[in-house]
Order: C-alpha cells, then structure tokens, then sequence
C-alpha cells in the first residue's frame, strides 16, 4: 500500500534498485482490479500493452541505458485521446467500437518520456458534463463517497488518480473538465494556456476551449507531465512555438512578493460557505507566505457562461458533423436514403446531453438568431478576456474556489441540465480567456475535498505550479488519500 | 425564450436528428429554460465590442509543404461500417434520371 501512496517523483529514485517497472506496474493492475469495481473509472484496461512496455523499460534500465525523465510512470488516458490500436469511444456509443489508426501528440510524447499506459478512463460523452454520469456506458463514482459524482467530463481519470489505480493521468479541459473533477477527487489538475500542448489526437469537442492537461498526486508530478506533453506541433496550427521552461527543477516553495487577485464577483452570491472558507483559509496561508493579497474585479463573471455554453455547443454542432455513419463509427440498421442514415444514426448513437448540445449550437448559429446569441456570446467573450488583461495588469495570480459546491450526489443534477452547467461558473471563464489554471485540494466538507483555483496569464504556468507548490508545501506536502485506501495517511 | 415545438422540430432537422415526439417535447422545454437564462447576455451593451473567436492571436500558421505518405487505405477503411472495393458505401445520392 505503501507503494501507492507514493508520487511519481518519490518512486522514481527506487526504479532500477529496489523495484523493477514490471513490478510498479503489477501493483497498479492489481489495484485496478480490486478498486474499478466500486470506482469504475476505466473504460478500457490495456494490461498487457502495459506490461509489454514496463519490461521494455526494465531491458533498458538494466542495460544502463539513458532514461527518459518519466521512466515507468504508470499513467491512465482520458478516453478522447487517440490512442493507436487501442479503442477511443470518447464516451459514446457513436464510437464505441472505434480504434484510432494514429496517437494524439500528447499521449506519443508522454509514452516518449517514459510513460506506461495502464487503460482508458471513463468521461462525459464527448467530454460535454460536469459529472461522468453522461458516459454512455456507467457513471464513474467518487472515491471519497461512491453516492457522490466524481466531477467531469474527466471523472474517470481523477478518481483514478485519487483512488491510487493509476499515478497520473491526462484529462481535456473545455470548461473545466480537468479541474473540476480534480477538486472533487482531492487531487491536482491543470488546464495549460490554450496553445501549450499540441490538440491532434484529441477527439474534438469545441476547438477554441479545448487543451489538454496532467492530473497527478501532487504538483511536482504534475510539473512532470505537463513538461512531457507541452510545446509547438506542426500537426497542430494552434499550438505555438512558445519556450517550454523546466517546470519541475525550477519549483520551490517562494512567493514572496507575488501578488494575488480575489475577484470580488466570485466570491458572491451562491457560492457554499464552506468553500469560500476553504478558499480564503488557503489565500491566507500564500499571504503568510509572502503573497500580497488584493481585491480585483471581474465585472464580466456572471455573463461569461452564459457566452461559453453559446460558444461551445455552437463549436459542438460543427464538431460532432461528421459523425454521420459512413467513415467510421456506428452507423444504423435502419438507414434508408441519406438523410435518414445520418439522422437515425445520430438519434441512436447520440446521448441526452450531446442531443442537447448539438441543437442548442445548431439553434445558436441557424438564420433568425445567429446575431442575438452567438456573435453576441463572441462580443461577450472578448469583454471576459478584457476583464483578465485588466486584473493581471495589477497581480499575477487570481484566487477563486474551482466548485461553487462541495460537489453534488450522484443523479442530483442529472434531469436539470441548467443546475449542471451553473457548476462550471467559476472554471469556463478561464477557457474563454484561453489562461491557464490548476486545482489544488484545500481542504475538506464532511469527507468531501475542496478545490482551489489559481489561474495565471497566458504561458506563465510556472508561476501556477510555483503558487500551488507554496501551498501544498506549507500545508503538509501531497494530499491525503481517500478513506477507500486501506492504511492511507 | 420559449422554443415551440415547430422551432424544436426544425432545429432537430437542421441537427440530422431524428427525434420521437416525447423527446422533441422534452428538448424544447430543457432549451426553453436554458436559452432563458442565456438572454441575460441581452442586457449586456456591447455595440462595437469586437467579436473573439479564438483565445490566442495566431494567424496564418505556415510550414514546409513536404510530402508524407498518409494512413494505409486498408486500415482507415477497415473502421467503415460498410466498404466496398476500397470506398465507403452510402445510400443513393441521386435519383437516376427517368
């Protein structure tokens, strides 16, 4: 159990001495099987390609070869990645039989750096929900209390991580789906400035939010990863050719100095008590770190999501076009002519919420309403992204809770489609201004993890992980284990 | 915002949706709500704010046009659901000419 509990960086000095890949592998195939039962966070276990590449690894530490800097860390897949050979359903029956013929960018560069895949994890369809119960197959569940959701879309791969059945993970984050289902599950999630990692591979969901991200046990894990998955690809136009500094040596427990904004607009009205007390304990201790603490303005706050489910479900109806039953994926026994080969297909390989989304894009941009919802939701976009320049012209870091609740019980939001957009109010600004931002655990509401949000301005992710270091530092070190981890701390 | 079942109708159509009766009912009264809340952006002024449709200022990406050899027939065809010497089948397009 001991083993488990341990971060990557903390496990890597025993590879090669006193454990083998092969070995750190086994244990977390074992611990899939005795957790996913309760959890259910894989879709998809691909053990014996995991197996097959920990032996690689361990022919080549014994050889005494040179070693990639994330040698043997057995890493989980959000199931929207491509992932060549093995299946990608992204969720939906659509794609439920669908194996890609190619891997996405981040998932070769981090097998590159050394990375074991251990499985594919379970997500919203599409990455479109806020709670892994829109998974066309089963909702995932929450490790710190199974009646609870895990927070989505990327649910399955943070209950991973927090339920210790996999080291770390890559998620996608359009609105939040990295880091809300980290704050819900206790653990670390960051979104990168959009541009950091390369999008090929990512099945698409709506392409000017969306940017792939680490969940890790702690901040320098996830250092590591980001720093395996980031940087310019040619085979994606939108990510730029921007300096990837050494994320994880250049951590270390300073802020003196650096100042830090609370939005005076996120800490209002319909925000829980206990979250904004976890939030504010948190800033508190950044301040007896050094920080300077101000209050800032983000008077744009409250229409911002409004404009970004506009914005999204508008990307999510040109997205999901093609999937119309004839190069890939499934298509319907009760096709006839075309129109009702695409229609039928789509009615019968389409879930609720992708319904939903698909018609109230189609709805945004169709003739009559095109000017009143969505180029009014791109105008609103940029008056959100004018608010940020303006805060970040006086601090470096914004403070907000990641979660306006100390989560929700599983089928609570699940008919009230509305209830469960709101859960997103203080995350999807921050994909609408393309920054980055990472949750870091903050405390707990009745065995429930709360979540902290630090955002920063574009490509300053190491000023982020240098803050969450601070705190996670000064508070202790790694977060805690769930209560289903026998002998957690 | 009231979405009428004629507006839920032709939205699922535009979509390529076929949906059942009791499902355009329950889509129209979910999008009613929803786009409800949404209006609230009307009450924002935003004459002569630009529009943003993507977060970072990059425009015209270019690289070398070099020539790579693509995806091997045999396996992007063998996720099609119905192929036929080497091409995706689908239902008729056209009405033969009578």
């Amino acid at each position: 159990m001991e083993l488990l509990n341990l971060p990557y960086h903390a496990v890597r000095p025993h590879l090669g001495r006193d454990l083998s890949v092969e070995e750190l592998v086994e244990t977390y195939l074992e611990r899939i099987r005795r957790t996913d039962e309760v959890v259910r966070a894989y879709l998809t276990v691909t053990a014996d390609l995991a197996r097959a590449q920990a032996r690689r690894w361990d022919a080549r530490i014994r050889r005494g070869e040179e070693l990639p800097p994330l040698v043997g860390f057995p890493v989980a897949l959000k199931d929207n990645l491509c992932t060549r050979g093995v299946r990608t359903t992204c969720g939906s029956r659509i794609l439920e039989n669908f194996v890609p013929p190619y891997d996405a960018t981040a998932v070769r560069r981090l097998v590159e750096a050394g990375a074991v895949v251990l499985g594919k994890t379970n997500l919203d369809e599409f990455a479109m929900g806020s709670s892994t119960e829109h998974s066309a197959f089963f909702p995932t569940r929450n490790p710190w209390n199974p009646e609870y959701v895990p927070g989505g879309s990327s649910g399955g791969s943070a209950a991973a991580v927090a339920v210790r059945s996999a080291l770390g993970a890559l998620g996608s984050d359009t609105g939040g789906s990295i880091r809300l289902p980290a704050a819900l599950c206790g653990v670390v999630g960051l979104k990168p400035t959009y541009g950091r990692v390369s999008r090929y591979g990512l099945v698409a969901y709506a392409s000017s939010l969306d940017q792939i991200g680490p969940i890790a046990r702690d901040v320098r894990d996830c250092a590591l990863l980001l720093q395996a998955i980031s940087g310019k690809d040619p085979m994606d136009s939108t990510s730029v050719e921007v300096p990837v500094p050494d994320y994880a040596s250049s951590l270390r427990p300073e802020v003196r100095g650096l100042r830090i904004g609370l939005p005076r607009e996120a800490f209002g009205e319909g925000l829980h008590p206990a979250v904004q007390e976890a939030v504010l304990r948190a800033v508190r201790v950044l301040e007896r770190e050094g920080a300077e603490v101000e209050e800032v303005r983000l008077p744009t706050l409250e229409y911002a999501l409004p404009a970004y489910y506009l914005i999204a479900c508008a990307e999510v109806s040109s997205n999901l076009a093609r999937y119309d039953g004839v190069a890939y994926g499934y298509r319907s026994p009760r096709a006839g002519d075309l129109y009702t080969l695409y229609a039928r297909t789509r009615a019968e390989g389409f879930g609720p919420e992708a319904k939903r989304r698909i018609m109230l894009g189609t709805f945004a941009l169709s003739a009559g309403y095109y000017e009143g919802f969505y180029r009014k939701a791109q105008q609103v976009r940029t008056l959100v992204r004018r608010d940020f320049e303006r805060c970040f012209e006086r601090v470096d870091l914004l403070a907000t809770p990641v979660c306006p609740t100390p989560g929700f019980r599983m089928g609570e939001r699940l008919e009230d489609p509305l209830q469960m957009y709101l859960v997103d109010i203080y995350t999807l600004p921050v994909n609408l201004a393309g920054l980055p931002a990472i949750s870091i655990p903050c405390g707990f509401w009745e065995g429930l993890p709360l979540g902290l949000q630090l955002i920063g301005r574009p490509f300053d992710e190491g000023t982020v992980l240098r803050a969450a270091y601070t705190y996670e530092q000064a508070t202790g070190g790694s977060p805690k284990a769930p209560p289903l981890v026998e002998g957690a701390r | 915002m009231r979405i009428h079942q004629e507006l839920v109708a032709h939205i699922a159509r535009l979509s390529r949706l076929e949906l059942t009766r009791e499902e355009l009912d329950r889509y129209g009264l979910q999008l009613s709500t929803i786009l409800e809340y949404f209006s609230r952006l009307l009450e924002l002024p935003t004459e002569g704010v630009e529009t943003t449709s993507h977060p970072i200022p990059v425009t015209n990406v270019f690289r070398e046009d070099v020539v790579r050899p693509s995806l091997p027939v045999e396996e992007v065809l063998a996720m099609a659901p119905q192929t036929r010497e080497g091409y995706f089948v689908v239902p008729r397009v056209l009405e033969p000419e009578s």
